[in-house]
């Protein structure tokens, strides 16, 4: 897929992730838009999967360890026809397909349950580990946030991900630099990001997370890194296409007036 | 009556297990020497896990390892495998319902000499309270090495409570164990007693001395906590004079709440023995210990005849 349509599919992911928000109703659409770009690359151009099969044994695995996002995973997997497009629209409805956070059991294309924060790492670790025991080809991709790295969890996983020399892991972490009540640096400061997944013996990179051609080459450039796990750091905009929603906390879990809904559709729709 | 350690006979079993089934992976933080798992990594060093000392790490990898078919075992003292780690075993395994077995070691007050932090007087609570959740504690050995092997058999998430000691053999060799089903060690017709883990062979000391005096005693082994079969609870409570129940664990939320809410409203009198809302702490011995808490034979005794003077 060329990056102009990997673009278009960002784009419309976001418009989907605005469907599900509403009007009225709180969603996590911050943090989702700002992944538009990296899920949409993952999903859509690097990833070996089967939306008809989503069991398939020789599948790389996606786990969203920053759960509160599952708006754009919601988007991804209906996008790739995992389900039909009508199950966005009852996303947390009673007895509905699409939970506020990952759940696998009901979900089709979700590895595993995910949402309390910091344990989602650690479990793509043990994915990890257990595809090299059984020597599959498949590679483990994990999302985490900038806010979530506060999570001591993530560094018990850390450690454990370098020392098992887990190459087959690659993780973004999303560094839109806000957590749910404002900055990271002047809330509670998680940086220096880059010196200590070094330090705990991690290949680091460093992207622009809407850059779709650079997403895609750091993803082919890291994974022929050899005995290492990777993390790419990618820079991202909180709320990222929705002019009014952008950089602002409020809207890590916000709401939608009738109006904010019309003007963020309307640019969406303009900019795709 | 043939003595064996709840630990040795859990790691010689998870040896022989691994043998046969190569799906089983061994996670572990750092306290293989003494939950004995280190039967496992010698032989099986590819298959186990040492996570160090970070449980809440060790639990969630164990997730990620059952999502690939794995059959995954965690290991800590039980005050850490349930509480350190209840957050990862309610919200990734739970929930979902893994294959993740939660194997809590040294558990109750069997640690006796690292006191309060390290003896677990509410993991039982703890871990029957989340749904999906199969929690079992054996009574000896024997229960032990049948537990284990059906744990394994069974799809989902287990927490399995073993005590440092060793054990006097109680169980049947011949019997099946059946995940949910009560246990009659011992047939009596005045005052039966529901008893797990050590107790069960304390239960049945208070029942020989009793015979002696012209009382009959019933002894339950409940070694499933959860799920338990409230039938089979109602049927041995039927007739009786009394029950006493009798555990190495907080009265809140373990084998006095299970039953007494299976027999809520049968006007049956009960006796409730266990850990009266306290953390434990040192003692220089196992039984020092049980006697301040009241987990003995004498205080089943007494129990007993109380019952029957109704």
């Amino acid at each position: 897929m060329t990056v102009n349509e990997l673009q278009r599919i960002a784009g419309k992911l976001r418009l989907n992730i605005i469907k599900m928000v509403g009007v009225g109703q709180k969603g996590h659409l911050g943090g989702s838009c700002s992944l538009s770009e990296i899920v949409a690359v993952l999903y859509f151009h690097k990833m070996k999967h089967d939306p008809q099969n989503p069991k398939w044994e020789e599948r790389d695995r996606f786990l969203l360890s920053k759960g509160h996002a599952a708006l754009i995973q919601y988007a991804a997997l209906a996008e790739s026809g995992y389900f039909p497009m009508s199950e966005i629209e009852k996303v947390k409805c009673l007895g509905a397909m699409l939970q506020g956070h990952p759940e696998m059991k009901t979900t089709p294309g979700i590895e595993g349950n995910t949402g309390s924060l910091g344990q989602g790492l650690s479990m793509a670790c043990g994915i990890a580990a257990g595809l090299r025991l059984d020597r599959k080809k498949s590679k483990v991709y994990c999302i985490i946030g900038d806010g979530e790295i506060a999570e001591g969890q993530i560094w018990e996983a850390a450690m454990a991900a370098a020392y098992y020399k887990l190459d087959n892991l690659i993780v973004f972490l999303d560094k839109n630099n806000l957590m749910a009540t404002g900055p990271i640096p002047e809330r509670y400061n998680t940086n220096p990001i880059v010196e200590k997944w070094e330090a705990f013996g991690w290949y680091v990179s460093v992207i622009d997370g809407h850059d779709i051609k650079e997403i895609i080459n750091t993803l082919d450039q890291v994974e022929k890194i050899p005995d290492k796990p990777k993390i790419i750091i990618a820079h991202t905009v909180k709320g990222k296409g929705i002019s009014f929603a952008e950089n602002i906390a409020a809207f890590h879990n916000g709401e939608l007036t009738k109006e904010q809904f019309e003007i963020a559709c309307t640019e969406l729709l303009k900019n795709n | 009556m043939r003595l064996q350690n709840p630990r040795q006979v859990y790691g010689e079993t998870l040896l022989e297990l691994g043998r046969a089934n190569r799906n089983i992976v061994v996670l572990e933080a750092d306290l293989g020497k003494s939950t004995m798992t280190v039967l496992f990594e010698q032989e099986f060093p590819e298959r186990f896990f040492e996570m160090g000392i970070g449980e809440a790490n060790m639990t969630s990898f164990a997730a990620g390892l059952s999502l690939t078919g794995k059959v995954a075992f965690t290991n800590s003292f039980a005050v850490f495998a349930a509480g350190r780690s209840f957050d990862q075993i309610r919200q990734g395994i739970c929930i979902p319902g893994l294959n993740v077995k939660i194997v809590g070691s040294s558990a109750g007050l069997s640690d006796f000499g690292d006191g309060a932090t390290h003896q677990s007087v509410e993991d039982i609570a703890i871990m029957r309270a989340i749904p999906n959740m199969t929690v079992l504690v054996p009574a000896d050995g024997i229960e032990t090495r049948k537990m284990v092997k059906k744990i394994i058999e069974y799809n989902g998430p287990v927490y399995l409570r073993i005590n440092r000691h060793d054990l006097p053999d109680l169980f049947p060799e011949e019997q099946e164990f059946i995940i949910g089903k009560p246990y009659l060690i011992r047939d009596g017709k005045d005052v039966v007693v529901f008893a797990n883990g050590i107790m069960v062979s304390k239960a049945l000391q208070a029942a020989e001395k009793l015979e002696e005096e012209g009382i009959s005693v019933k002894v339950v082994n409940v070694s499933s906590l959860k799920p338990l079969d409230e039938e089979a609870i109602k049927i041995f409570a039927s007739g009786m004079k009394g029950l006493v129940t009798a555990e190495e664990h907080s009265l809140i939320g373990g084998l006095a709440s299970a039953v007494t809410f299976i027999l809520r409203g049968s006007g049956i009198p009960v006796i409730p023995i266990g850990i009266d809302d306290r953390f434990g702490q040192s003692a220089h011995n196992y039984e020092e210990l049980l006697e301040e808490y009241g987990l003995t034979t004498e205080n089943i005794i007494k129990s007993v005849k109380k019952l029957t003077l109704y």
